[in-house]
């Protein structure tokens, strides 16, 4: 088996570049993958032309492990086209692609300059495939770690949007639930509900539920936390916007909602608070 | 020993919490509580903890036993101005304190025990 050290990629790179890359280009120009509506001609050869670069120095070190430091380079190149990439859209594979496609030119150079040797001519090949697919992979895990990344932004800023506790009266709090209940974010409802409670001195809270598509026993167990928790401060909570399924789902979960005031709708809710405080809203033909 | 003042207003009796509690000190109000309940023939109690930072399940656990024992002397009990951070940790670790009725503040909690004592008071004796 022949040693890294006797290798001819960098030397074939290193004497190839300008056809590499212009041959590299015209393969990723007809690829299917290559979304036209995404980027411009010029910009793919800038990239490409980068990449290629950082590829050359990166083989000419001897080296054809990309986690090696002499990667360093190329790394930080495909990290920042794939970043790119991503923000405008591309999808993993056609991201991927772009690192893929270099495979057909550089096999072809290798076959031209190592000839009939066809053991010789195997290895390189193999070695060639190896540092492309792990590079290849790179390029994926790029992108995804930058999809996540994107997720976890859009998830912080639904947690701060979704949490409003409103003053329905003097002595009423409201508080209107849209989306899943999960752990995380029935703490930020507790929170931000215990809190308007202490600012306004409501003595009641309504919980409107009518926004929670699905509410399994979890979220029935998140929802009966905010109740102790509210009533250990000294309010009472109310529970509204019960839809006819959930109301069906509850009992057939044999969730326990006992000693909590439940109605269909808000305004009902609303009545029996003010009801509770002594308050009454009558016609004004009715004096 | 240091010990937690207990006030008598009326026929209530007001306990403020405003140092940091602890087990021995918990046990002792308890002790002094009752007995102050059965001297004084107090009716209502009124436990102010808006101070305390910090509530452990001892602490917790105590409060709702105080709250038994003066139900049991015929006192109604009420607990007042518990801050929103005590409430959420009493609820994570499974105390609810079911036999505790509360008050967001001092003012409150007294309309709360007056309404209990009149409600009893204007019931027609059995």
């Amino acid at each position: 088996m022949d040693t890294p050290q006797r290798t001819r990629i960098p030397e074939i790179v290193a004497k190839y570049e300008t056809e590499l890359l212009s041959e590299w280009i015209e393969l990723q120009t007809r690829a299917a993958t290559l979304r036209r509506d995404l980027m411009r001609d010029d910009d793919l050869r800038d990239e490409s032309q980068r990449f290629l670069e950082q590829f050359r120095i990166g083989t000419s070190k001897g080296s054809l492990d990309p986690d090696d430091d002499s990667w360093h380079g190329a790394r930080d190149v495909l990290a920042e086209i794939t970043r790119q990439r991503a923000r405008l859209g591309f999808s993993p594979s056609a991201t991927a692609t772009f690192v893929f496609s270099l495979k057909q030119p550089l096999f072809t150079r290798l076959q031209i300059e190592i000839g009939d040797d066809t053991r010789v001519l195997a290895d390189e090949i193999w070695r060639a495939t190896i540092l492309l697919d792990q590079l290849g992979l790179f390029s994926i895990e790029v992108h995804q770690k930058g999809r996540e990344e994107l997720i976890a932004r859009q998830q912080q800023e639904m947690l701060e949007l979704s949490t409003p506790v409103v003053q329905l009266w003097e002595g009423v709090v409201a508080l209107p639930l849209i989306g899943t209940l999960d752990s995380a974010r029935t703490q930020v409802v507790m929170e931000s509900l215990l809190q308007t409670i202490v600012d306004t001195g409501a003595s009641i809270a309504i919980i409107d539920i009518t926004g929670v598509p699905t509410v399994d026993t979890l979220v029935a167990q998140h929802l009966l936390k905010t109740v102790a928790a509210a009533r250990l401060m000294g309010a009472e909570c109310l529970i509204s916007g019960i839809r006819p399924q959930i109301a069906q789902t509850i009992v057939h979960l044999g969730v326990e909602l006992n000693d909590i005031v439940t109605k269909a709708s808000l305004a009902d809710a609303l009545t029996i608070a003010l009801d509770k405080l002594g308050l009454h809203v009558s016609s004004r033909d009715a004096r | 020993m240091e010990r937690i003042p207990v006030l008598k207003m009326g026929n209530c009796l007001l306990v403020t919490i405003q140092v940091d509690m602890h087990d021995r000190l918990a046990t002792a109000l308890q002790d002094d509580l009752t007995e102050r309940i059965s001297i004084s023939r107090a009716r209502g109690v009124l436990i102010d903890i808006s101070a305390l930072d910090v509530v452990d399940s001892f602490i917790g656990r105590t409060l709702g036993n105080i709250a038994a024992m003066a139900q049991v002397l015929d006192a109604h009990t009420v607990v007042v101005g518990m801050r929103p951070a005590v409430a959420i940790t009493l609820v994570e670790l499974g105390l609810d304190l079911p036999g505790v009725r509360t008050a967001l503040d001092v003012e409150k909690g007294m309309a709360l025990i007056q309404s209990a004592l009149g409600r009893v008071n204007g019931r027609p004796s059995a």
